[in-house]
């Protein structure tokens, strides 16, 4: 008896260190890394500013930007480019091709997803309808309604990608076009209030979707000091959840970093812009692995 | 049996180890400058270069001769560059909106926010147009009541600012109350109708010219301000409006 119990303790015991060492070998952290790159109100700035310019003299331009992605996707294939709308107006270029070769560039570049912003209309929506075979990715926006317009069926409102195992989930929102964009020109495209439509968005690529990262792409501004009722990323940030990043957009906000703001549930959401014209890149990193436990380490933000 | 219940507890253990799913733990952030280090890439720069050799070819071709740099800090209620701009909106508009409606313009106002750059001497270029005007704003010729004209005066009278006007003529005492304002030589009525070109910027609630909003009508030239300058320089040879009378303080 004595024996037989001793043999039972240490097989117990051998199972338990060689179910220890299995684990240590079959659950390695599985780290992770997406990388989402950003632009917005690039407002067909294709080429870099002349070595004249008083503001921002030899900065921004398509070829350098590309290459400038180009090194980054090396380093890590795991990446999305987004931006966050108006692509057009702003030099020749637009007035002269429509936006045309906007859409070819960012084509070249390998954009994944775009929202829409006011001046996208600048031709109508019968000038955004007719540049689309130009571009080779697609237009996310959850609050612009087409569906009375040439652009229906043209725009989703959200859409995932999978990178690495990974589920990312993109959503679009667009500003209040009234007072902004003649009519004439959005025609009967319809605003809708982007607090609603992004909590039905996070509850679908949350539920539905089960996606494991879910960014805001807007073009409703940063922030709105003098109005308490005009929408804009910071008070989106805290009017809603589960959104991990906002890619703002229309105010030309130069950020030194991006910014953290609690949430409704108090966890933190990232809202980030990155100023204009293409002069920037904004790059923020996700880190995932199977190791940490999220609700009790939270995440870390180095910003 | 023990080991049963012991390798069984392993086995749960285990697998509840296992569902520790892959999850977000670290976010870093940057901002990286496109800057002039940042090599070319050439591929792109080519794919560029024939709508640029396009359009500089279009914009950098001359037009025109600039006399004089004319700036629109240079004059204090009127300025040459004002002028000149307010001049050509009525001089290219004006034929349209005639042909349209049978009905001449009356007077124009722009305004002074809207003179994007500087005009350089020298010759004179499409690319001038887009500098001064790069937006795609549009002549509207807006129908207003005398009494609205009257309060547009009194807009510019406590403005006191530039705001480029043509074929309207007002003078203002040290103390800025308006002492005349004339259109075609006559005093302002009442209830007379008056057509005052403008932009669908400033129509559309721009710069606060608030009397545009109690209106008769509108008309929409489809004439973009930009395409106006671009036709005036193509017509003309030599640019060189002045400072006039149009909008003065006197004692």
């Amino acid at each position: 008896m004595k024996r037989r119990l001793f043999i039972q303790k240490s097989a117990a015991a051998t199972a338990l260190v060689s179910l220890g060492s299995m684990g240590l070998q079959s659950f390695s952290s599985n780290p992770k890394k997406i990388t989402i790159l950003h632009t917005n109100d690039v407002h067909s700035h294709i080429d870099a500013f002349g070595p004249e310019d008083g503001r921002n003299a030899n900065q921004g331009g398509v070829a350098r930007r590309a290459n400038l992605i180009n090194s980054i996707r090396e380093e890590n294939p795991n990446t999305l480019l987004l931006d966050a709308g108006d692509i057009f107006q702003g030099t020749p270029y637009f007035n002269y091709y429509g936006g045309e070769l906007e859409f070819k560039l960012m084509s070249m570049l390998k954009y994944d997803l775009a929202t829409i912003g006011n001046h996208d209309f600048d031709n109508g929506i019968d000038g955004l309808y007719a540049q689309l075979p130009h571009a080779k990715f697609n237009f996310v926006s959850a609050n612009y309604d087409f569906s009375n317009t040439i652009m229906d069926g043209q725009v989703k409102p959200y859409q995932t990608f999978v990178k690495d195992g990974i589920k990312i989930g993109v959503f679009g929102l667009g500003i209040e076009l009234d007072g902004l964009v003649d009519s004439a020109l959005s025609k009967e495209t319809k605003y809708l209030d982007p607090i609603e439509r992004s909590q039905d968005m996070t509850r679908i690529l949350k539920e539905d979707e089960q996606c494991q990262l879910i960014i805001c792409l807007s073009h409703l501004g940063y922030h709105y000091r003098d109005s308490e009722v005009k929408i804009d990323d910071l008070k989106l940030a805290k009017a809603t959840q589960d959104i991990d990043l906002i890619i703002g957009g229309h105010t030309h906000t130069f950020l030194k970093k991006p910014t953290v703001v609690k949430n409704k549930i108090g966890l933190n959401t990232l809202v980030n812009q990155v100023g204009c014209y293409g002069i920037n890149l904004g790059k923020i990193d996700f880190y995932f692995d199977d190791r940490h436990n999220k609700s009790a380490d939270g995440v870390s933000i180095l910003v | 049996m023990k080991i049963k219940y012991l390798s069984l507890l392993c086995l749960i253990l285990l697998l509840s180890s296992c569902k520790n799913e892959t999850q977000l733990y670290k976010i870093e952030g940057q901002q990286i400058p496109v800057s002039d280090s940042i090599p070319i890439n050439e591929e792109i720069d080519a794919f560029i270069k024939p709508y640029r050799t396009h359009i500089n070819k279009d914009l950098d071709s001359t037009l025109a001769y600039c006399v004089k740099t004319y700036s629109k800090n240079d004059g204090h209620l009127n300025t040459a560059i004002g002028n000149f701009m307010a001049d050509v909106v009525f001089e290219q508009g004006d034929p349209v909106f005639y042909s349209r409606t049978g009905k001449h313009m009356d007077m124009v106002l722009l305004n002074h926010g809207g003179i994007r750059s500087i005009l350089s001497k020298g010759k004179v270029t499409a690319r001038n147009a887009y500098e001064l005007m790069p937006f795609d704003n549009s002549i509207v010729v807006v129908e207003l009541r005398g009494e609205q004209v009257i309060e547009l005066t009194n807009y510019l009278a406590t403005r006191k600012k530039a705001h480029p006007i043509s074929k309207l003529n007002l003078k203002v005492d040290k103390d800025f109350n308006i002492q005349s304002a004339l259109i075609n030589g006559e005093p302002i009525t009442k209830e007379k109708t008056y057509y005052v070109a403008t932009n669908d910027y400033l129509y559309n609630g721009g710069s606060h010219m608030d009397f545009f909003q109690t209106n008769v009508g509108m008309h929409k030239l489809d004439y973009k301000i930009r395409n106006s300058l671009i036709d005036y320089f193509s017509k003309v040879d030599t640019i060189n409006p002045v400072i006039d009378d149009r909008f003065i303080q006197i004692n």
